[in-house]
């Protein structure tokens, strides 16, 4: 067997739409009538539930974007009581205060089921045994492996992110056969392991599972080299559910999404008009089935193009190429959402600094680094070096507080960031992907 | 007593450092005494000019941080011993110094040593009373 979910997987399409009708009609209906929000922005756009007569008809639905999770925080589009509540996951925010999701029992038995079918997809079976470095806690990546992995029936380790040594003597002494983290940590792992004179090739681990952020072919193949495995890419966000939006087929030439429950369209980022299969745009996902925190049209800001509507593995679900890049600045390192509007924040919180600032973004030994510039004016400077590192370690815990990952601050002299008379450039980001 | 002292923040590159030197030059000004403090990233170049108030105003228009402060002089003997001396006589008062650096002055046996001292008020009056010289602006001819 090689679908975890026969059924809907290979679903002839035709049926795939009416069952996506179905089911975005009761969306509809269930969040107009449940969040506030929505009927509002609805009746806004004088829209009806009675009015989604087909698929098409979506387009009369109105956007959600990352903005509307933060202004109803943190309970605002919370679809059901908080009785039914039985999960809270967060994201990081623009203001330091993060995205809120909430699922009910079912949206997290939705949850399994979708890591379940992407990881099935990968050839993880109820003998295998499944190490998770993806970081636990609020972040939905290491959950969201968890009980995907767990659903199957392997043995989950759930290590969590960072401790290279322990990741690896675990890998070794527990038989690890397949490993989930993000791409830039199996490399780092990798590397290290090697450094160390640990042979990571004969630890028998088959294939990992990566994603969180950006990656390329390249990657896959250093990857694959390196463990000697075969890496799959999975895509997912915390607003629609975590990881199991999208996963990869053995074919490993793109994502299918999960579209019986999510529902994919890819638009021009600007016009918001649909964009003909095949050509690059903003996806944008419908939670169709989702109890707790349902999203109509949700805004994911990544971009990637329709590849097919069918595959060699027998799948029918829509299959979409890797993300591309993102249709706003948001840049995310080691598996944490930033935006350069969250460090402007905590800069411009440090009185005495003035908003002029240059983010410059690196892969040093396969880990992302995060440096702040920032000029030095005379409100700051002194005559002793030790006022200085005083002042840089003020700015650096006042971004680490609102980002949650360490960055380094750098002093700069002032007028050498460039000034900007429109949008600034406050990014360099030298990753290659 | 008091010597105004200009301190420049210096990023930690190639000419950088030049560019502060050749505006003093070209327009005539006499560098004293200086010192570069530095760490991984940048510097502050700590400098004892001849016309420091027409320095700050030409540093500061030509976008370096630059600021003004005072510190505190004194002459030592151009000998082993001569700095110990000095240093005694403060650490015996509780008087911590910052930072300092020396220099010597071309008519003189002694050597003068730059002090920046945060309690600079209760340094002068010790370093009195036990009879250590002071310099004083003119003694640099600083205008």
């Amino acid at each position: 067997m090689k679908y975890w979910d026969i059924a809907y997987e290979t679903l002839d399409r035709e049926v795939l739409k009416a069952v996506q009708l179905k089911r975005l009609q009761e969306l509809v209906k269930y969040v107009y009538g449940n969040v506030p929000f929505y009927n509002e922005k609805m009746n806004e756009l004088n829209v009806k539930p009675d009015d989604i007569k087909s698929l098409e008809d979506i387009t009369k639905l109105p956007f959600t974007e990352k903005e509307d999770l933060r202004k109803n925080y943190p309970d605002g589009l919370f679809a059901t009581s908080k009785r039914d509540i039985v999960r809270i996951h967060a994201s990081s925010g623009t203001t330091g205060k993060p995205t809120v999701v909430a699922y009910t029992k079912e949206d997290i038995d939705l949850w399994q089921n979708m890591m379940a079918r992407a990881l099935y997809a990968g050839g993880v079976t109820a003998a295998d045994i499944f190490q998770i470095a993806y970081g636990y806690g609020l972040f939905t990546g290491g959950l969201g492996f968890h009980y995907g992995a767990e659903r199957i029936g392997a043995i989950v380790i759930p290590v969590s992110g960072g401790n290279t040594a322990k990741q690896l003597m675990l890998m070794q002494d527990l038989k690890t056969t397949v490993l989930a983290c993000t791409p830039s940590y199996a490399i780092y792992l990798g590397e290290e392991a090697l450094k160390r004179g640990i042979d990571i090739k004969n630890f028998g681990i088959k294939e990992g599972f990566f994603g969180g952020e950006p990656w390329s072919e390249n990657i896959r193949k250093k990857i694959e080299e390196l463990w000697d495995i075969k890496a799959y890419d999975h895509y997912g966000l915390s607003e629609i559910i975590g990881p199991g939006v999208a996963f990869e087929c053995s074919q490993q030439n793109g994502l299918h999404i999960n579209e019986d429950h999510f529902y994919p369209e890819i638009v021009d980022s600007k016009t918001l008009e649909p964009v003909p299969d095949g050509e690059v745009g903003e996806l944008v996902i419908t939670t169709l089935t989702k109890k707790g925190m349902p999203l109509l049209r949700y805004r994911t800001k990544d971009l990637t193009k329709v590849i097919s509507r069918s595959c060699e593995c027998g799948r029918t679900l829509v299959k979409i190429h890797r993300i591309m890049g993102r249709a706003d600045d948001m840049l995310i390192i080691r598996g944490v959402n930033v935006f350069p509007s969250q460090i402007e924040e905590a800069l411009l919180s440090v009185e005495e600094v003035q908003p002029h600032y240059m983010i410059i973004v690196d892969r040093i030994n396969s880990m992302d680094v995060i440096e702040v510039q920032v000029e030095v004016n005379e409100n700051v400077f002194s005559d002793e070096i030790k006022d200085l590192e005083a002042f840089e370690i003020k700015v650096k815990n006042q971004i680490e507080n609102i980002l949650g990952i360490s960055v380094s601050v750098k002093l700069v002299a002032p007028n050498t960031i460039e000034r900007f008379s429109g949008k600034a450039k406050r990014v360099i980001d030298k990753r290659v992907f | 007593m008091l010597l105004p002292q200009l301190s420049v923040f210096v990023e930690n590159k190639t000419g950088v450092l030049n560019g502060v030197i050749n505006i003093l030059a070209n327009n005539s000004i006499n560098i004293r005494g200086l010192s570069l403090a530095e760490t991984k990233d940048f510097g502050i170049l700590r400098l004892i000019l001849d016309k420091p108030y027409k320095a700050l105003e030409l540093l500061k228009k030509n976008n370096y941080t630059t600021i003004l402060n005072e510190v505190i002089a004194v002459e030592v003997k151009d000998e082993p011993g001569g700095l110990a001396k000095v240093l005694n006589i403060l650490a015996e008062k509780g008087i911590n110094v910052e930072y300092m650096y020396g220099f010597l002055e071309k008519n003189k046996d002694n050597a003068i040593i730059v002090l920046r001292i945060d309690d600079i008020e209760r340094a002068i009056d010790i370093l009195i009373e036990n009879n250590v010289t002071l310099v004083k602006r003119d003694d640099l001819e600083l205008i």
